[in-house]
C-alpha cells in the first residue's frame, strides 16, 4: 500500500438474479486501495472485474459486505449522493469510449466540469490542459465520428482527468486498441498518475496493460486469488 | 443551465427527424391560429355589418312580434311606448312598422315584408334619406331584392296589402334607390317605405312593430310591455353557426396536432431506447436521474419551441398578408346567410397567438415528459450495458 487507503472493500458479495436462482459474480472480496496506486484487476472474461469496478464506482451496490470510497459507504448513499460522489472524485474510462456523438472533443471533455458547476474561464483552462496531456490540442473541434479509436480513448481519458479526480476507474481501456495506441494511452495514464497522484484502477486481461501495473489483483470466478506488487520495467 | 445546453445540442444534433417533427408541428400550430383568426374575423365582420344595417344597439319588440312566424305579423303592432318615443324624437332610436304584402313586378307576384321606417333616421346604415320625396310611394330596396324582382331605379310596381281592418288595398310604388349590403336580412324579400305613409296605408297611426336603439344610446329599463332584445340575443344565431364551424375545425386540427404529438412521443421513446448507453455514461459522469429526465423532457419540448419559431417564419407574413388583403369568398357564400360580403378579413389577436403557443408548448412538454418516467427506474449499470428495464 502506497499511502492512506481511499477505497476499502470488505467481504463483498454480489449476486444477480438468473433464471430461477441467482448467479454470484463476486465472493468474499477483501481489498484496500491507497492513494496514487496504479493497479490492475486482472482475470479472464466473466471473472467479475466489471462488477467490482461498478461497486467501487458507486454505480452498483454489493449484495453483502461493504465498500467504502472516499470515506463513504456505498450501501448507504442515495442516488443523488452517489452521483455527487462520482461527480467529485471519480473518473470513468470505458472499453467502448462512450463519447457523446453530438458533441465535439472540447464539449465532451467539458461535460464533467459543467456538472461540477465550474465557471467558464476555469473550465476553458482545464479543458485545454487535459487535451494537452493526451496530445489532442489540435482536434478540439472534431466530433467523435471523425476520430480514430485511439484518439477517442484519449478524449475519454481527458474527460476522466479534466476534473483531476482522486480515482480513475478504467474498464478494459485498451481492448479495442492496437498495440501502438495501447502503449500510447498507458504511458499517458502512467504520467498522469505520477504527476497528479491520481489512483488508477484497471480492469483488464490485456498483457500489454499488465506490464505497466505496479500492483496486480487477480480475480477468478469472483474470488481474489492473488494480490501482488509488480516491478515496472 | 447545463441541462438546457445539453438538450439544445442533442436536438440540433438529431438532424432530419427533429426537423420533420418540427415542420409537422408548426403546420398544426399555424393552422390552428389561422382558422381561429378566420372565425374570429367572421364573427366580428358579420356582427358589425348586422349591427350597422339591422340591429343597432339592440331592439325593442312588440310583445307579439316573432320574426320566425310571419302569420303573427298582423297582430304584432301597437302604439310606440312613451319611453321609446322620447328616444325617437331625440334621434336616438328608430321605429319600424312591419307587415306582409304582395308585389306584382312584371305581372308576376311575390310575397314580401313591407317595412316602414323614418326617412330622417341615422341609426341604421340604410340610405333612407331617399324616401323623403314625392307624391308617389317611394320605395327603397336592396340589390338582391332588385335582382329577384327584376326592378331598377325609377321602375313602378304594384303593392297589395291588408289594412288594420283586414281590407285589401293596392298602390303603385316607385323604386327611388337601390342599396348594396352584405346583410341579406334587410334586403332579400324586403321593401322599405316611409313609416308615415305605411301607417296611413294600414290605418295604424303612431304605431310600430319594433324600435331599433342607437348603438351608444342608454337602453331604457322599461318600455310599456315591449320586450328588449339585446345584441347577444339578436346575434345568437351567428354565434351558434360559428361555434358549430369551430367544432368542425377543431376536430381537424386536433387530428393534425395529435399526429405531430404522436411523432414527438415516438421520437422520445426511440431516443430513450437508443441512448441507454449515453444515459449510463452521463450517470457515471455524475448526473442524477432527475437531470436526465429534465434533459430528455427539454429535448422534446424544444420541438415545440422550434415549431413556434419555424411557424413564425412563414406564418407571420402569411397571416399578416391575409389580415390585410382578406380571404376572397365565392359568390354563393352569401346564400349561407352570413353577412360577410365577398372578402373575409381574419383577425389574429395577441391572445389568440399567445394562447395557442402556450397550449402547444404545454402539450409538447407533457408528451415529451411521459416516456422519460422510465428513467426513474434506470440502473446505471444496466444503462451502461445497453439494457433498459
Ligand atoms: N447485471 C447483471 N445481471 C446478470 N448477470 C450479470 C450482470 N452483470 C454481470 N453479470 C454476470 O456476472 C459475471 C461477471 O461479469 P463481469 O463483472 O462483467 O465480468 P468481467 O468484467 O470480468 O468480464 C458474468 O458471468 C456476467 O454474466
Ligand atoms: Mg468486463
Amino acid at each position: 500500500m502506497d499511502k492512506a487507503a481511499i477505497i476499502t472493500v470488505e467481504n463483498v458479495y454480489k449476486s444477480f438474479p438468473m433464471g430461477t436462482g441467482e448467479f454470484t459474480a463476486l465472493k468474499e472480496v477483501n481489498l484496500t486501495f491507497g492513494e496514487g496506486e496504479f493497479t490492475g484487476i486482472v482475470g479472464p472474461s466473466g471473472s467479475g472485474k466489471t462488477t467490482l469496478l461498478n461497486i467501487i464506482g458507486s454505480l452498483d451496490v454489493p449484495t453483502k459486505g461493504k465498500a467504502i470510497v472516499m470515506g463513504r459507504n456505498i450501501n448507504d448513499l442515495t442516488q443523488k449522493e452517489a452521483a455527487d460522489l462520482r461527480n467529485r472524485y471519480l473518473g470513468f474510462i470505458f472499453q467502448t469510449y462512450n463519447l457523446l456523438p453530438v458533441y465535439n472533443v472540447y464539449e465532451n471533455v467539458e461535460l464533467p466540469l459543467l456538472l461540477l458547476g465550474m465557471p467558464s474561464k476555469e473550465r476553458d483552462t482545464a479543458i485545454r490542459q487535459a487535451l494537452d496531456w493526451v496530445g489532442l490540442s489540435d482536434k478540439i473541434e472534431s466530433r467523435p465520428a471523425q476520430l480514430s479509436g485511439g484518439e477517442c480513448q484519449r478524449v475519454a481519458i481527458a474527460r476522466a482527468m479534466v476534473k483531476k479526480p482522486k480515482i480513475v476507474l478504467a474498464d478494459e481501456p485498451t481492448a479495442n486498441l492496437d498495440a501502438k495506441n495501447s502503449h500510447h494511452i498507458l504511458r499517458t495514464m502512467e504520467a498522469l498518475n505520477r504527476e497528479l497522484g491520481t489512483t488508477f484502477i484497471f480492469a483488464t486481461h490485456d498483457e500489454k496493460v499488465i506490464r505497466y501495473l505496479r500492483r496486480k489483483v487477480s480475480l477468478e470466478d469472483g474470488k481474489v486469488v492473488a494480490d501482488q506488487s509488480m516491478k515496472t520495467q | 443551465m447545463v441541462t438546457l445546453k445539453l438538450a439544445y445540442k442533442n436536438i440540433i444534433g438529431a438532424g432530419l427527424r427533429t426537423w420533420l417533427n418540427v415542420v409537422v408541428l408548426s403546420f398544426s400550430f399555424v393552422l390552428i391560429i389561422w382558422t381561429q383568426g378566420l372565425y374570429k374575423g367572421m364573427n366580428q365582420q358579420a356582427s358589425r355589418a348586422m349591427k350597422e344595417m339591422e340591429l343597432g344597439g339592440g331592439q325593442f319588440w312588440h310583445p307579439e312580434y316573432d320574426p320566425y312566424d310571419p302569420l303573427t305579423l298582423e297582430d304584432s303592432h301597437g302604439p310606440i311606448p312613451e319611453e321609446l318615443q322620447v328616444l325617437i324624437d331625440k334621434g336616438e332610436a328608430v321605429p319600424i312598422l312591419i307587415t306582409s304584402a304582395t308585389i306584382y313586378p312584371d305581372g308576376r307576384f311575390q310575397t314580401v315584408q313591407l317595412k316602414g321606417i323614418l326617412p330622417e333616421q341615422s341609426i341604421l346604415g340604410l340610405p333612407t334619406g331617399s324616401l323623403r320625396n314625392g307624391q308617389e310611394l317611394p320605395v327603397l330596396i336592396g340589390t338582391r331584392m332588385a335582382k329577384s324582382a327584376n326592378l331598377d331605379i325609377g321602375d313602378y310596381f304594384t303593392i297589395r296589402w291588408r289594412d288594420a281592418r283586414g281590407v285589401f288595398d293596392a298602390i303603385d310604388g316607385k323604386v327611388v334607390n337601390i342599396f348594396r349590403t352584405t346583410v341579406g336580412a334587410v334586403d332579400r324579400g324586403q321593401i322599405w317605405v316611409p313609416i308615415d305613409r305605411l301607417r296611413e296605408m294600414l290605418g295604424m297611426p303612431g304605431e310600430g312593430t319594433i324600435v331599433v336603439i342607437g348603438k351608444d344610446t342608454v337602453v331604457p329599463e322599461k318600455a310599456g310591455d315591449w320586450v328588449f332584445r339585446n345584441l347577444d340575443y339578436l346575434l345568437r344565431e351567428i354565434a351558434e353557426v360559428i361555434r358549430t364551424k369551430k367544432v368542425g375545425a377543431s376536430i381537424m386540427y386536433a387530428l393534425l396536432l395529435s399526429m405531430a404529438l404522436l411523432a414527438i412521443f415516438d421520437t422520445q421513446v426511440l431516443s430513450l431506447f437508443r441512448r441507454r448507453k449515453e444515459m449510463g455514461t452521463l450517470m457515471a459522469l455524475g448526473m442524477t436521474r432527475g437531470m436526465l429526465i429534465r434533459i430528455f423532457t427539454l429535448e422534446g419540448a424544444f420541438h415545440g419551441i422550434l415549431a413556434v419559431l419555424v411557424g413564425a417564419v412563414y406564418g407571420v407574413p402569411l397571416l399578416i398578408w391575409f389580415e390585410k388583403n382578406g380571404w376572397p369568398l365565392p359568390d354563393y357564400a352569401d346564400d349561407f346567410g352570413m353577412a360577410l360580403g365577398n372578402t373575409l378579413y381574419p383577425i389574429y389577436g395577441a391572445w389568440l397567438v399567445i394562447g395557442t403557443t402556450l397550449l402547444i408548448l404545454l402539450a409538447v412538454t407533457i408528451v415529451s415528459f411521459l416516456p422519460t418516467r422510465r428513467i426513474a427506474k434506470l440502473k446505471p449499470t444496466d444503462a451502461l450495458r445497453g439494457k433498459i428495464s
